[in-house]
Protein backbone atom coordinates (compact mmCIF):
# COMPACT_ATOMS: atom_id res chain seq x y z
CA UNK A 1 0.00 0.00 0.00
CA UNK A 2 1.51 3.55 -0.25
CA UNK A 3 1.95 5.85 2.19
CA UNK A 4 -0.59 7.63 3.23
CA UNK A 5 -0.63 11.03 4.20
CA UNK A 6 -2.29 13.42 6.40
CA UNK A 7 -2.88 16.93 4.19
CA UNK A 8 -5.23 19.25 3.60
CA UNK A 9 -7.58 19.38 0.48
CA UNK A 10 -5.67 22.64 -0.81
CA UNK A 11 -2.25 20.88 0.02
CA UNK A 12 -3.61 17.36 -1.88
CA UNK A 13 -4.55 19.75 -5.02
CA UNK A 14 -1.34 20.84 -5.00
CA UNK A 15 0.87 18.02 -4.56
CA UNK A 16 -1.17 16.14 -6.95
CA UNK A 17 -0.47 19.65 -9.37
CA UNK A 18 3.26 18.48 -9.01
CA UNK A 19 2.60 14.81 -9.75
CA UNK A 20 0.09 14.88 -12.61
CA UNK A 21 2.84 16.73 -14.74
CA UNK A 22 1.24 19.78 -14.48
CA UNK A 23 3.83 22.50 -16.30
CA UNK A 24 2.83 25.33 -15.06
CA UNK A 25 0.27 26.98 -11.97
CA UNK A 26 -0.41 30.35 -12.24
CA UNK A 27 -2.44 32.64 -8.88
CA UNK A 28 -3.03 34.61 -6.89
CA UNK A 29 -3.09 34.52 -3.06
CA UNK A 30 -6.95 34.74 -1.23
CA UNK A 31 -8.62 32.87 1.41
CA UNK A 32 -10.06 30.04 2.06
CA UNK A 33 -7.40 28.70 -1.17
CA UNK A 34 -3.98 30.59 -0.09
CA UNK A 35 -2.42 26.86 0.56
CA UNK A 36 -2.33 26.19 -2.27
CA UNK A 37 0.52 28.92 -3.63
CA UNK A 38 2.05 28.00 -0.37
CA UNK A 39 2.45 24.32 -0.65
CA UNK A 40 3.76 24.61 -3.90
CA UNK A 41 6.09 27.53 -3.04
CA UNK A 42 7.78 24.81 -0.30
CA UNK A 43 8.38 22.34 -2.84
CA UNK A 44 10.24 24.61 -4.76
CA UNK A 45 8.35 22.13 -7.87
CA UNK A 46 10.60 23.84 -10.72
CA UNK A 47 13.70 21.59 -8.59
CA UNK A 48 11.30 18.84 -8.34
CA UNK A 49 9.71 18.46 -12.08
CA UNK A 50 10.85 21.65 -13.53
CA UNK A 51 6.95 23.13 -13.20
CA UNK A 52 6.69 26.76 -13.27
CA UNK A 53 4.67 28.69 -10.22
CA UNK A 54 4.16 32.52 -10.94
CA UNK A 55 2.20 35.09 -8.33
CA UNK A 56 0.78 36.94 -11.25
CA UNK A 57 -0.31 40.60 -10.16
CA UNK A 58 -3.88 40.14 -10.19
CA UNK A 59 -6.30 37.25 -10.85
CA UNK A 60 -7.03 38.46 -14.28
CA UNK A 61 -3.17 38.22 -15.17
CA UNK A 62 -3.30 34.75 -13.96
CA UNK A 63 -6.02 33.49 -16.22
CA UNK A 64 -4.85 35.12 -19.23
CA UNK A 65 -0.96 33.46 -18.23
CA UNK A 66 -3.20 30.24 -18.44
CA UNK A 67 -4.57 31.22 -21.97
CA UNK A 68 -0.95 31.74 -23.26
CA UNK A 69 0.42 28.44 -21.95
CA UNK A 70 -2.24 26.48 -22.48
CA UNK A 71 -2.07 27.19 -26.45
CA UNK A 72 1.46 26.39 -26.19
CA UNK A 73 0.08 22.55 -25.51
CA UNK A 74 1.43 22.64 -21.78
CA UNK A 75 -0.63 21.37 -18.94
CA UNK A 76 -1.44 24.47 -16.92
CA UNK A 77 -3.80 25.37 -14.65
CA UNK A 78 -4.63 28.45 -11.71
CA UNK A 79 -6.86 28.36 -8.91
CA UNK A 80 -8.73 30.95 -6.28
CA UNK A 81 -11.77 31.04 -4.40
CA UNK A 82 -15.24 33.08 -5.40
CA UNK A 83 -14.18 36.33 -5.45
CA UNK A 84 -11.11 35.92 -7.60
CA UNK A 85 -13.54 33.42 -10.02
CA UNK A 86 -15.56 35.84 -10.99
CA UNK A 87 -12.54 38.14 -11.85
CA UNK A 88 -11.30 35.27 -14.32
CA UNK A 89 -14.70 34.87 -15.98
CA UNK A 90 -13.61 36.74 -19.35
CA UNK A 91 -10.39 34.52 -19.62
CA UNK A 92 -12.50 31.47 -18.67
CA UNK A 93 -15.04 32.17 -21.49
CA UNK A 94 -11.79 32.88 -24.19
CA UNK A 95 -10.53 29.76 -22.71
CA UNK A 96 -13.60 28.17 -24.21
CA UNK A 97 -14.33 29.47 -26.92
CA UNK A 98 -10.72 28.82 -27.91
CA UNK A 99 -10.67 25.35 -27.05
CA UNK A 100 -7.84 25.38 -24.78
CA UNK A 101 -7.47 22.79 -22.06
CA UNK A 102 -6.89 24.06 -18.60
CA UNK A 103 -7.74 23.41 -14.88
CA UNK A 104 -9.26 25.98 -12.70
CA UNK A 105 -10.06 25.35 -9.10
CA UNK A 106 -12.65 27.18 -7.32
CA UNK A 107 -12.61 26.29 -3.44
CA UNK A 108 -15.75 28.87 -3.02
CA UNK A 109 -16.51 31.08 0.45
CA UNK A 110 -19.61 32.76 0.55
CA UNK A 111 -20.60 35.68 -1.60
CA UNK A 112 -22.18 37.86 -3.28
CA UNK A 113 -19.25 40.47 -3.17
CA UNK A 114 -16.32 39.95 -1.36
CA UNK A 115 -18.84 38.00 1.08
CA UNK A 116 -17.01 35.85 3.71
CA UNK A 117 -13.89 33.74 3.77
CA UNK A 118 -16.36 31.08 5.35
CA UNK A 119 -17.65 28.14 2.76
CA UNK A 120 -20.12 28.35 0.56
CA UNK A 121 -21.24 26.47 -2.66
CA UNK A 122 -23.33 29.47 -4.25
CA UNK A 123 -21.07 29.71 -7.33
CA UNK A 124 -22.80 26.32 -9.18
CA UNK A 125 -24.92 28.65 -11.78
CA UNK A 126 -21.50 29.98 -12.25
CA UNK A 127 -19.86 26.73 -12.72
CA UNK A 128 -22.07 24.82 -14.40
CA UNK A 129 -23.78 27.42 -16.78
CA UNK A 130 -21.22 29.24 -17.88
CA UNK A 131 -20.09 32.26 -16.01
CA UNK A 132 -18.70 34.09 -18.51
CA UNK A 133 -20.49 35.66 -22.16
CA UNK A 134 -21.22 33.31 -24.94
CA UNK A 135 -22.58 29.34 -25.38
CA UNK A 136 -19.77 27.55 -23.22
CA UNK A 137 -19.98 24.58 -20.85
CA UNK A 138 -17.17 23.56 -18.86
CA UNK A 139 -16.61 19.75 -17.15
CA UNK A 140 -17.47 20.55 -13.50
CA UNK A 141 -15.65 18.00 -11.24
CA UNK A 142 -17.04 18.44 -7.24
CA UNK A 143 -14.54 16.90 -4.66
CA UNK A 144 -16.08 15.52 -1.78
CA UNK A 145 -13.17 14.65 0.20
CA UNK A 146 -9.54 15.11 0.37
CA UNK A 147 -8.33 12.12 -1.26
CA UNK A 148 -10.36 13.49 -4.08
CA UNK A 149 -8.72 16.85 -3.93
CA UNK A 150 -5.47 14.94 -5.48
CA UNK A 151 -7.30 12.28 -7.64
CA UNK A 152 -9.70 14.97 -9.68
CA UNK A 153 -6.26 17.00 -10.68
CA UNK A 154 -5.01 14.02 -12.76
CA UNK A 155 -8.83 13.42 -13.53
CA UNK A 156 -9.53 16.69 -14.73
CA UNK A 157 -6.20 17.17 -16.82
CA UNK A 158 -7.41 14.13 -18.48
CA UNK A 159 -10.41 15.44 -19.67
CA UNK A 160 -9.68 18.53 -20.16
CA UNK A 161 -7.35 17.50 -22.91
CA UNK A 162 -9.84 14.98 -24.28
CA UNK A 163 -12.43 17.57 -25.08
CA UNK A 164 -9.84 20.24 -25.35
CA UNK A 165 -11.52 22.43 -23.27
CA UNK A 166 -11.77 23.84 -19.67
CA UNK A 167 -12.40 21.80 -16.71
CA UNK A 168 -13.27 23.60 -12.95
CA UNK A 169 -12.51 22.09 -9.33
CA UNK A 170 -15.92 23.14 -7.58
CA UNK A 171 -14.64 22.58 -4.03
CA UNK A 172 -15.35 24.58 -0.53
CA UNK A 173 -13.53 25.99 2.06
CA UNK A 174 -14.50 23.00 4.52
CA UNK A 175 -13.17 20.33 1.59
CA UNK A 176 -10.19 23.09 0.87
CA UNK A 177 -9.44 23.37 4.67
CA UNK A 178 -9.51 19.96 6.54
CA UNK A 179 -7.32 17.64 6.83
CA UNK A 180 -7.67 13.82 6.13
CA UNK A 181 -5.96 10.71 5.00
CA UNK A 182 -4.83 10.81 1.36
CA UNK A 183 -3.09 8.08 -0.72
CA UNK A 184 -0.87 10.11 -3.53
CA UNK A 185 -0.30 8.53 -7.61
CA UNK A 186 2.79 8.58 -8.56
CA UNK A 187 4.62 11.44 -9.78
CA UNK A 188 3.89 11.18 -13.97
CA UNK A 189 6.54 12.64 -16.44
CA UNK A 190 5.48 16.17 -18.19
CA UNK A 191 4.90 16.18 -21.32
CA UNK A 192 7.57 16.73 -23.86
CA UNK A 193 5.34 15.88 -27.15
CA UNK A 194 2.26 17.84 -28.40
CA UNK A 195 -0.85 18.18 -30.44
CA UNK A 196 0.64 19.40 -33.57
CA UNK A 197 -2.76 19.78 -35.27
CA UNK A 198 -3.56 22.73 -32.84
CA UNK A 199 -0.73 24.10 -30.71
CA UNK A 200 1.24 26.70 -30.86
CA UNK A 201 4.51 26.11 -30.61
CA UNK A 202 6.29 27.32 -33.69
CA UNK A 203 4.98 26.23 -37.41
CA UNK A 204 6.80 23.14 -38.71
CA UNK A 205 7.33 22.71 -42.77
CA UNK A 206 5.07 20.07 -42.91
CA UNK A 207 1.87 21.48 -41.40
CA UNK A 208 -0.62 23.86 -41.94
CA UNK A 209 -0.13 27.34 -39.84
CA UNK A 210 -2.23 27.03 -36.10
CA UNK A 211 -4.05 30.00 -34.72
CA UNK A 212 -5.61 30.13 -31.78
CA UNK A 213 -8.39 32.86 -31.46
CA UNK A 214 -12.19 33.06 -29.82
CA UNK A 215 -12.77 35.89 -32.42
CA UNK A 216 -14.12 35.24 -36.01
CA UNK A 217 -15.93 38.07 -37.73
CA UNK A 218 -17.48 36.22 -40.36
CA UNK A 219 -21.03 34.91 -38.69
CA UNK A 220 -22.06 31.84 -40.75
CA UNK A 221 -18.14 30.30 -39.92
CA UNK A 222 -18.63 30.89 -36.50
CA UNK A 223 -21.95 29.47 -36.22
CA UNK A 224 -20.36 26.70 -37.67
CA UNK A 225 -18.18 26.91 -34.77
CA UNK A 226 -20.69 26.97 -32.14
CA UNK A 227 -22.06 24.23 -33.61
CA UNK A 228 -18.96 22.54 -33.05
CA UNK A 229 -18.48 22.89 -29.52
CA UNK A 230 -22.25 22.18 -28.67
CA UNK A 231 -21.35 19.04 -30.59
CA UNK A 232 -18.80 18.73 -28.06
CA UNK A 233 -20.60 19.58 -24.86
CA UNK A 234 -23.08 17.20 -26.00
CA UNK A 235 -20.41 14.61 -26.38
CA UNK A 236 -19.27 15.20 -22.14
CA UNK A 237 -22.98 14.77 -21.66
CA UNK A 238 -22.89 11.55 -23.26
CA UNK A 239 -19.45 10.29 -21.78
CA UNK A 240 -18.63 11.88 -18.89
CA UNK A 241 -21.82 11.63 -15.71
CA UNK A 242 -20.24 10.64 -12.91
CA UNK A 243 -22.11 10.41 -9.78
CA UNK A 244 -21.76 7.97 -6.38
CA UNK A 245 -25.22 6.61 -4.73
CA UNK A 246 -25.10 5.73 -1.21
CA UNK A 247 -27.91 3.24 0.47
CA UNK A 248 -30.06 3.96 -2.70
CA UNK A 249 -31.79 0.86 -3.47
CA UNK A 250 -34.40 0.56 -0.94
CA UNK A 251 -34.27 4.48 -0.30
CA UNK A 252 -38.02 5.67 -0.02
CA UNK A 253 -36.36 9.75 0.48
CA UNK A 254 -33.05 10.73 -1.49
CA UNK A 255 -30.51 13.63 -0.45
CA UNK A 256 -29.38 15.15 -3.57
CA UNK A 257 -25.68 17.07 -2.65
CA UNK A 258 -22.37 17.32 -3.20
CA UNK A 259 -19.28 18.42 -2.13
CA UNK A 260 -18.70 18.99 1.76
CA UNK A 261 -23.14 18.92 1.35
CA UNK A 262 -22.58 15.54 0.38
CA UNK A 263 -20.18 14.65 3.71
CA UNK A 264 -22.64 16.29 5.92
CA UNK A 265 -25.88 14.21 4.09
CA UNK A 266 -24.03 11.04 4.68
CA UNK A 267 -24.12 11.14 8.64
CA UNK A 268 -27.91 12.41 7.99
CA UNK A 269 -28.72 9.68 5.81
CA UNK A 270 -27.12 7.08 8.79
CA UNK A 271 -29.30 8.74 11.37
CA UNK A 272 -32.44 8.48 8.93
CA UNK A 273 -31.88 4.73 8.76
CA UNK A 274 -31.24 4.58 12.47
CA UNK A 275 -34.69 5.75 12.71
CA UNK A 276 -36.21 3.31 10.63
CA UNK A 277 -36.22 6.00 7.55
CA UNK A 278 -35.13 4.78 4.26
CA UNK A 279 -33.33 7.88 2.86
CA UNK A 280 -30.18 7.57 0.62
CA UNK A 281 -27.84 9.95 -0.78
CA UNK A 282 -26.97 10.87 -4.31
CA UNK A 283 -23.62 12.69 -4.59
CA UNK A 284 -22.95 14.50 -8.13
CA UNK A 285 -19.76 14.03 -8.94
CA UNK A 286 -19.84 15.95 -12.06
CA UNK A 287 -21.88 18.81 -11.90
CA UNK A 288 -21.66 19.85 -15.50
CA UNK A 289 -22.75 16.96 -16.72
CA UNK A 290 -25.24 16.56 -14.68
CA UNK A 291 -26.59 12.95 -13.17
CA UNK A 292 -30.57 13.54 -14.68
CA UNK A 293 -30.60 9.94 -15.81
CA UNK A 294 -29.86 8.67 -12.42
CA UNK A 295 -31.98 11.00 -10.49
CA UNK A 296 -34.89 10.30 -13.29
CA UNK A 297 -34.20 6.60 -12.55
CA UNK A 298 -34.54 6.65 -9.22
CA UNK A 299 -37.61 9.08 -8.99
CA UNK A 300 -39.59 5.89 -9.43
CA UNK A 301 -39.31 4.32 -6.20
CA UNK A 302 -39.04 7.96 -4.12
CA UNK A 303 -41.43 9.55 -1.91
CA UNK A 304 -39.76 12.94 -2.15
CA UNK A 305 -35.90 14.59 -2.70
CA UNK A 306 -33.98 16.91 -0.53
CA UNK A 307 -31.34 19.02 -2.26
CA UNK A 308 -29.16 20.33 0.07
CA UNK A 309 -27.24 23.21 -0.50
CA UNK A 310 -24.61 26.10 0.93
CA UNK A 311 -26.21 28.06 -1.12
CA UNK A 312 -30.00 29.82 -1.51
CA UNK A 313 -30.89 26.99 -3.94
CA UNK A 314 -29.05 26.37 -7.20
CA UNK A 315 -28.61 23.00 -7.79
CA UNK A 316 -32.13 22.32 -6.75
CA UNK A 317 -33.02 23.76 -10.34
CA UNK A 318 -31.09 20.66 -12.22
CA UNK A 319 -32.64 18.13 -9.84
CA UNK A 320 -36.08 19.30 -10.42
CA UNK A 321 -35.33 19.76 -14.29
CA UNK A 322 -34.80 15.73 -13.98
CA UNK A 323 -37.43 14.86 -11.65
CA UNK A 324 -39.98 16.71 -14.02
CA UNK A 325 -42.42 16.96 -11.63
CA UNK A 326 -43.43 13.53 -10.74
CA UNK A 327 -41.55 13.71 -7.12
CA UNK A 328 -41.89 16.74 -4.40
CA UNK A 329 -38.00 18.57 -4.56
CA UNK A 330 -37.89 20.30 -1.61
CA UNK A 331 -34.49 22.63 -0.64
CA UNK A 332 -32.22 22.33 2.71
CA UNK A 333 -29.94 25.17 2.65
CA UNK A 334 -27.71 27.12 4.57
CA UNK A 335 -25.53 30.45 3.25
CA UNK A 336 -23.23 33.19 3.80
CA UNK A 337 -20.96 30.85 5.23
CA UNK A 338 -22.89 29.18 7.18
CA UNK A 339 -22.90 24.98 7.64
CA UNK A 340 -25.87 22.62 8.78
CA UNK A 341 -25.59 20.13 10.79
CA UNK A 342 -26.65 16.32 10.12
CA UNK A 343 -29.44 16.44 12.47
CA UNK A 344 -30.24 19.74 11.55
CA UNK A 345 -30.28 18.31 7.33
CA UNK A 346 -32.09 15.13 8.48
CA UNK A 347 -35.04 17.21 10.85
CA UNK A 348 -35.39 19.28 7.39
CA UNK A 349 -36.50 16.21 5.81
CA UNK A 350 -38.81 14.81 8.48
CA UNK A 351 -40.48 18.22 8.15
CA UNK A 352 -40.62 18.77 4.37
CA UNK A 353 -42.21 15.40 3.85
CA UNK A 354 -43.98 14.92 7.43
CA UNK A 355 -42.42 12.00 7.80
CA UNK B 1 -14.35 2.84 17.38
CA UNK B 2 -15.95 6.05 16.84
CA UNK B 3 -14.91 9.38 18.57
CA UNK B 4 -15.75 12.70 17.79
CA UNK B 5 -13.87 15.21 19.41
CA UNK B 6 -14.18 19.50 19.70
CA UNK B 7 -10.93 21.14 20.86
CA UNK B 8 -11.88 24.76 21.79
CA UNK B 9 -9.93 27.82 22.97
CA UNK B 10 -7.98 30.96 22.11
CA UNK B 11 -5.65 31.08 19.09
CA UNK B 12 -2.39 30.76 19.76
CA UNK B 13 -2.95 28.07 23.05
CA UNK B 14 -2.56 25.31 19.96
CA UNK B 15 -5.70 24.39 19.55
CA UNK B 16 -4.89 23.28 15.94
CA UNK B 17 -1.72 21.66 16.41
CA UNK B 18 -3.27 18.90 19.39
CA UNK B 19 -5.97 18.18 17.15
CA UNK B 20 -3.23 17.81 14.62
CA UNK B 21 -1.36 15.02 16.88
CA UNK B 22 -4.27 13.89 17.99
CA UNK B 23 -5.13 12.87 13.79
CA UNK B 24 -1.28 11.41 13.04
CA UNK B 25 -1.75 9.68 15.82
CA UNK B 26 -4.92 8.13 14.92
CA UNK B 27 -3.53 7.24 11.51
CA UNK B 28 -0.21 5.13 13.00
CA UNK B 29 -3.32 3.19 14.40
CA UNK B 30 -4.83 2.82 11.17
CA UNK B 31 -7.57 4.46 11.94
CA UNK B 32 -10.17 6.82 9.55
CA UNK B 33 -9.21 10.39 10.61
CA UNK B 34 -10.77 13.85 9.70
CA UNK B 35 -9.34 17.17 11.10
CA UNK B 36 -11.59 20.19 10.28
CA UNK B 37 -10.68 23.85 11.86
CA UNK B 38 -11.90 26.80 12.12
CA UNK B 39 -10.63 28.85 9.30
CA UNK B 40 -10.38 32.56 9.31
CA UNK B 41 -10.44 35.52 11.87
CA UNK B 42 -10.00 33.03 14.79
CA UNK B 43 -6.66 32.45 13.39
CA UNK B 44 -6.22 35.86 13.73
CA UNK B 45 -6.33 36.23 17.09
CA UNK B 46 -9.82 35.27 19.45
CA UNK B 47 -11.19 31.49 19.47
CA UNK B 48 -9.94 29.10 17.21
CA UNK B 49 -11.48 25.50 17.81
CA UNK B 50 -11.34 22.08 15.32
CA UNK B 51 -12.95 19.00 15.15
CA UNK B 52 -11.16 15.73 15.09
CA UNK B 53 -12.75 12.56 13.91
CA UNK B 54 -11.16 9.14 14.80
CA UNK B 55 -13.00 6.13 13.28
CA UNK B 56 -12.49 2.46 12.41
CA UNK B 57 -14.89 3.59 9.44
CA UNK B 58 -15.36 5.89 6.82
CA UNK B 59 -15.78 9.03 8.26
CA UNK B 60 -19.05 11.06 7.10
CA UNK B 61 -19.48 14.76 8.26
CA UNK B 62 -16.40 16.82 9.12
CA UNK B 63 -18.48 18.99 10.45
CA UNK B 64 -20.96 18.39 13.61
CA UNK B 65 -22.72 19.63 16.27
CA UNK B 66 -22.86 16.86 19.24
CA UNK B 67 -19.82 15.83 20.47
CA UNK B 68 -18.75 12.51 22.09
CA UNK B 69 -15.93 14.84 24.12
CA UNK B 70 -15.48 18.64 24.58
CA UNK B 71 -12.23 19.66 25.34
CA UNK B 72 -12.57 23.41 26.36
CA UNK B 73 -9.93 26.37 27.55
CA UNK B 74 -11.47 29.40 27.53
CA UNK B 75 -14.75 30.92 28.30
CA UNK B 76 -16.74 31.62 25.32
CA UNK B 77 -15.80 28.35 24.24
CA UNK B 78 -17.82 26.95 27.53
CA UNK B 79 -20.49 29.26 27.19
CA UNK B 80 -20.94 27.62 23.09
CA UNK B 81 -20.08 24.30 23.31
CA UNK B 82 -21.33 22.70 26.99
CA UNK B 83 -24.67 21.95 25.22
CA UNK B 84 -22.80 20.28 22.31
CA UNK B 85 -21.58 16.98 24.59
CA UNK B 86 -23.52 14.25 24.10
CA UNK B 87 -25.54 12.89 27.27
CA UNK B 88 -22.97 10.50 28.84
CA UNK B 89 -19.90 12.07 27.02
CA UNK B 90 -17.20 13.91 28.40
CA UNK B 91 -16.26 17.23 29.34
CA UNK B 92 -12.24 18.31 29.88
CA UNK B 93 -11.78 21.74 30.98
CA UNK B 94 -8.67 23.99 32.62
CA UNK B 95 -10.46 26.15 34.74
CA UNK B 96 -7.85 29.16 34.08
CA UNK B 97 -10.29 32.16 33.09
CA UNK B 98 -13.71 30.22 33.25
CA UNK B 99 -16.19 32.33 35.16
CA UNK B 100 -18.63 30.07 35.00
CA UNK B 101 -17.73 26.18 35.54
CA UNK B 102 -19.89 23.86 33.48
CA UNK B 103 -23.65 22.98 34.43
CA UNK B 104 -24.37 19.70 32.85
CA UNK B 105 -25.42 17.09 35.39
CA UNK B 106 -25.71 14.23 32.47
CA UNK B 107 -21.96 13.86 31.04
CA UNK B 108 -18.43 13.43 32.78
CA UNK B 109 -16.35 16.38 33.82
CA UNK B 110 -13.12 16.74 34.31
CA UNK B 111 -10.56 19.39 35.05
CA UNK B 112 -6.84 19.80 34.13
CA UNK B 113 -5.25 22.93 35.62
CA UNK B 114 -2.76 22.73 32.91
CA UNK B 115 -2.20 26.64 32.29
CA UNK B 116 -1.12 26.67 36.02
CA UNK B 117 1.21 23.80 35.31
CA UNK B 118 2.83 24.47 31.94
CA UNK B 119 4.25 27.85 33.80
CA UNK B 120 6.07 25.47 36.25
CA UNK B 121 7.46 23.67 33.23
CA UNK B 122 10.49 24.40 31.09
CA UNK B 123 8.47 26.35 28.62
CA UNK B 124 4.49 27.26 28.90
CA UNK B 125 4.18 26.41 25.21
CA UNK B 126 3.91 22.46 26.61
CA UNK B 127 0.18 24.01 27.94
CA UNK B 128 -1.54 21.95 24.87
CA UNK B 129 0.55 19.26 25.91
CA UNK B 130 -0.83 19.35 29.25
CA UNK B 131 -4.44 19.03 27.98
CA UNK B 132 -3.49 16.21 25.29
CA UNK B 133 -2.16 14.10 28.33
CA UNK B 134 -5.56 14.73 30.69
CA UNK B 135 -7.24 14.11 27.64
CA UNK B 136 -5.49 11.01 26.43
CA UNK B 137 -5.94 9.80 30.87
CA UNK B 138 -9.51 9.61 30.09
CA UNK B 139 -10.34 8.77 26.77
CA UNK B 140 -7.06 6.41 26.00
CA UNK B 141 -8.00 6.13 22.36
CA UNK B 142 -4.76 6.11 21.05
CA UNK B 143 -1.36 4.91 22.55
CA UNK B 144 1.48 7.28 23.54
CA UNK B 145 3.51 5.58 21.48
CA UNK B 146 1.53 6.57 18.48
CA UNK B 147 0.67 10.09 19.45
CA UNK B 148 4.67 10.49 19.97
CA UNK B 149 5.29 9.37 16.78
CA UNK B 150 2.57 11.58 15.66
CA UNK B 151 4.27 14.63 17.33
CA UNK B 152 7.42 13.63 15.07
CA UNK B 153 5.45 13.64 11.94
CA UNK B 154 3.90 16.89 12.42
CA UNK B 155 6.90 19.06 13.81
CA UNK B 156 9.80 20.14 11.70
CA UNK B 157 12.75 18.42 11.86
CA UNK B 158 14.07 21.34 14.01
CA UNK B 159 12.17 21.10 16.43
CA UNK B 160 12.56 17.60 17.22
CA UNK B 161 14.89 17.90 20.07
CA UNK B 162 11.39 19.24 22.54
CA UNK B 163 9.19 16.01 21.74
CA UNK B 164 11.09 14.68 25.21
CA UNK B 165 9.80 18.14 26.44
CA UNK B 166 6.56 18.14 24.98
CA UNK B 167 6.20 13.55 26.30
CA UNK B 168 6.86 15.20 30.28
CA UNK B 169 3.94 17.86 29.46
CA UNK B 170 1.74 14.50 28.14
CA UNK B 171 2.46 12.68 31.69
CA UNK B 172 2.26 15.66 33.99
CA UNK B 173 -1.55 16.34 31.89
CA UNK B 174 -2.33 12.50 33.02
CA UNK B 175 -1.17 12.93 36.51
CA UNK B 176 -3.23 16.34 37.32
CA UNK B 177 -6.02 15.95 35.64
CA UNK B 178 -9.39 15.37 38.27
CA UNK B 179 -12.37 14.34 37.89
CA UNK B 180 -15.41 16.44 38.93
CA UNK B 181 -18.51 14.85 38.15
CA UNK B 182 -19.24 11.42 36.34
CA UNK B 183 -22.34 10.00 34.78
CA UNK B 184 -22.04 6.83 33.19
CA UNK B 185 -18.54 6.52 31.70
CA UNK B 186 -15.85 4.96 33.83
CA UNK B 187 -12.56 6.33 32.62
CA UNK B 188 -9.35 3.59 33.27
CA UNK B 189 -7.21 4.68 36.13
Amino acid sequence: MADKKLMKGNEAFAEAAIRAGCDAYFGYPITPQSEVMEYLAAQQPHLRTGMVLLQAESEVAAINMVYGAAGTGKKVMTSSSSPGISLKQEGISYLAGSQLPCLILNVMRGGPGLGTIQPSQSDYFQATKGGGHGDYRMIVLAPASVQEMADFVKLGFELAFKYRNPVMMLSDGIIGQMMEKVEMFEQMPRATEFDQRWVTTGKTPDRERNVITSLDLDPARHERHNQKLQAKYQLMRENEVRFETIACDDAEYLFVAYGSSARICQKSVKLAREKGIKAGLLRPITLFPFPYDEIDRLTKQLKGILTVELSAGQMIEDVKLATEGRVKVALHNRMGGMVPSPEEVLDALITHFSI
Amino acid sequence: MNEEIIIAGFGGQGVLSMGKILAYGGMMQQMEVSWMPSYGPEMRGGTANVTVILSDERISSPILNRFDTAIILNQQSMDKFESCVKPGGVLIYDPNGITREPQRKDINIYRVEAASEASKMVTSKTFNMIVLGAYLKIKPVISIENILQGLKDSLPARHHHLIPVNEDAIKRGMEIVTTVETHGYASPS
